[in-house]
């Protein structure tokens, strides 16, 4: 039997990451605490609110847990998800986990009225690129150090970038029932690392 | 027969209501209050002119809040700012979204401007959350664009019992809907003065077509659990917070007691160091004419 991936699940839309590997067939378990990240495979981060989680993950102790589990393990994470994961945030002093080389911007769209759904381009999906990309006050990615690398475009800007173990985009790929990218993660990086 | 489908803007909207799921949503008056709310992990705050225990004791028109104190609030923190309109009162809306606010509530809260109507919600582009008692109420707002429900409960009242009677009717009302066969659908829509296509929606998905949330009397963390526990997908609190001794102890312990609603002993751990929650109303001691939840149609 394949191990769990685990899905953060402190708060934001972490029943739909779960719907979207319900429907992949690959066996997922909500981490709240840091003993949930035991015997999983990774850790997918969800939409939601980037302080909020980073909040929660402070005083759960989850911070600390997640940074050790990152050691070995693959990470996804959406919109917050990629807040939480990056190494800096424009503007803003947020104490983030710093697992990918990478300068955000939250909001970078501006408020809710200014969300939008888009075409992206995915490159790893080579023979069909095109992605629904649901921007909901989405942040940018606005720089990528180091050995970050971008793999999915909304016109000219980055939305979607790698390293080794960690994969993060600005779009939110449960709120379709595209499963290619949740898919794309299990094979690439959860069956491999 | 033909059930409801929610067109790509109607998405949009829906998906930020997908984002506050297992959050706290706190009303705020001030950009001091929203600091407070953010620092203890809101996911969201409710800008409002009084809060609901207020405009029950001091009475008057309760009114959308100034849009300067608004544009302070949207200033001071980065987490979603809802502000709060009157009922029918499509102008308020109007200037709500044109500050930015990133969900309108169209709420009973303050005194309805329109005794017949609500707003048009779908020819806005800010999304909406409306409250409900019951499963028809519920239906008949999201016939008019509301991307989320809340109950309404008894707001500033401090007493759970209107919202867990009103998560509780939604929920039954859903249940029994999915056992009725298509050919009892449209009378079932007549008699509950509400869409059919919303109706098939509701029978073969088990569910409404938005995210549902509970709101009007949540005082304590083990109150936000208990509306976890029946349904709820996130919770509003009022004047539980900054009407308690120490709201910001009192935010956090709420916050951390919805994060783990279904542990018990986290949310006895959250509690254990509160002071005095809000002082509470007895529902059959509020005069009748008080009652706030009879406001919508």
């Amino acid at each position: 039997m394949a191990k769990a991936l685990g899905i953060l699940g402190l708060q934001g839309d972490y029943a739909l990451h779960a719907r979207a590997l319900h429907r992949l067939g690959i066996p997922h378990r909500l981490v709240k605490w840091p003993e949930d990240l035991k015997d999983t495979s990774g850790l997918i981060l969800p939409g939601g609110e980037s302080t909020t989680f980073l909040n929660l993950m402070e005083k759960t102790g989850l911070r600390d847990a997640i940074l050790r589990f990152a050691q070995e393990k693959p990470l996804m994470g959406t919109c917050a998800g990629l807040i939480v994961l990056a190494t800096r945030i424009q503007n803003q002093k947020m104490k983030t986990l710093g697992l990918i080389d990478l300068e955000a911007k939250r909001n970078a769209f501006g408020r809710q009225i200014h969300s939008f759904q888009a075409p992206v381009r995915i490159l790893p999906f080579q023979d069909h690129p095109s992605f629904d990309g649901v921007f909901i006050r989405a942040p940018q990615i606005l720089s990528l150090g180091g050995e970050t690398q971008a793999l999915g475009f909304y016109q000219e800007q980055v939305v979607m970038a790698r390293n080794r173990n960690v994969l993060v985009m600005t779009f939110h790929p449960e709120l379709t029932a595209d499963t290619r990218i949740h898919r794309f993660f299990y094979q690439s990086f959860v069956q491999t690392v | 027969m033909e059930i409801f489908k929610l067109d790509k803007d109607f998405k949009i909207k829906v998906g930020l209501a997908e984002m506050l799921k297992g959050g706290v949503i706190m009303d705020v008056t001030r950009a001091e209050q929203a600091k407070i709310a953010e620092d203890a992990g809101a996911v969201a705050v409710m800008a409002l002119e009084r809060i609901p225990a207020d405009i029950r004791a001091h009475g008057g028109v309760a009114r959308m809040s100034n849009p300067r104190v608004i544009k302070e609030i949207m200033d001071t923190v980065s987490i979603p700012v809802m502000a709060k309109c009157r009922i029918g009162h499509f102008a308020e809306a109007q200037v709500l979204q044109a500050l930015g606010v990133d969900f309108i509530d169209e709420s009973e809260v303050l005194t309805p401007a329109d005794d017949k109507y609500h707003v048009d919600k779908g020819s806005f582009k800010a999304p909406f959350v409306c409250g409900c008692r019951d499963l028809a109420e519920a239906l008949r707002r999201i016939a008019e664009g509301a991307a989320l429900i809340r109950t309404k409960g008894e707001a500033g009242t401090g007493n759970i019992v209107e919202a867990v009677r009103h998560m509780r009717t939604v929920q039954s009302e859903i249940k029994r809907i999915t056992l009725l066969g298509d050919e009892e659908l449209v009378i079932q829509a007549k008699e509950m003065g509400v869409p059919v296509d919303l109706l098939v929606f509701v029978k073969r998905k088990g569910k409404l077509p938005v995210p549902n949330f509970a709101a009007g009397g949540i005082a304590t963390p083990a109150d936000a659990a208990l509306m976890m526990q029946l349904g709820a997908e996130s919770v509003f609190v009022g004047s539980g917070i900054f009407k308690s001794a120490d709201p910001e102890e009192r935010a956090k312990a709420i916050v951390m007691a919805v994060a783990n609603y279904h542990n018990p002993e986290i949310v006895a751990q959250a509690s254990e160091k509160l002071g005095d929650a809000m002082p509470g109303l007895e529902i059959s001691q509020i005069p009748r004419d008080q009652i706030i939840q009879g406001r919508g149609w």
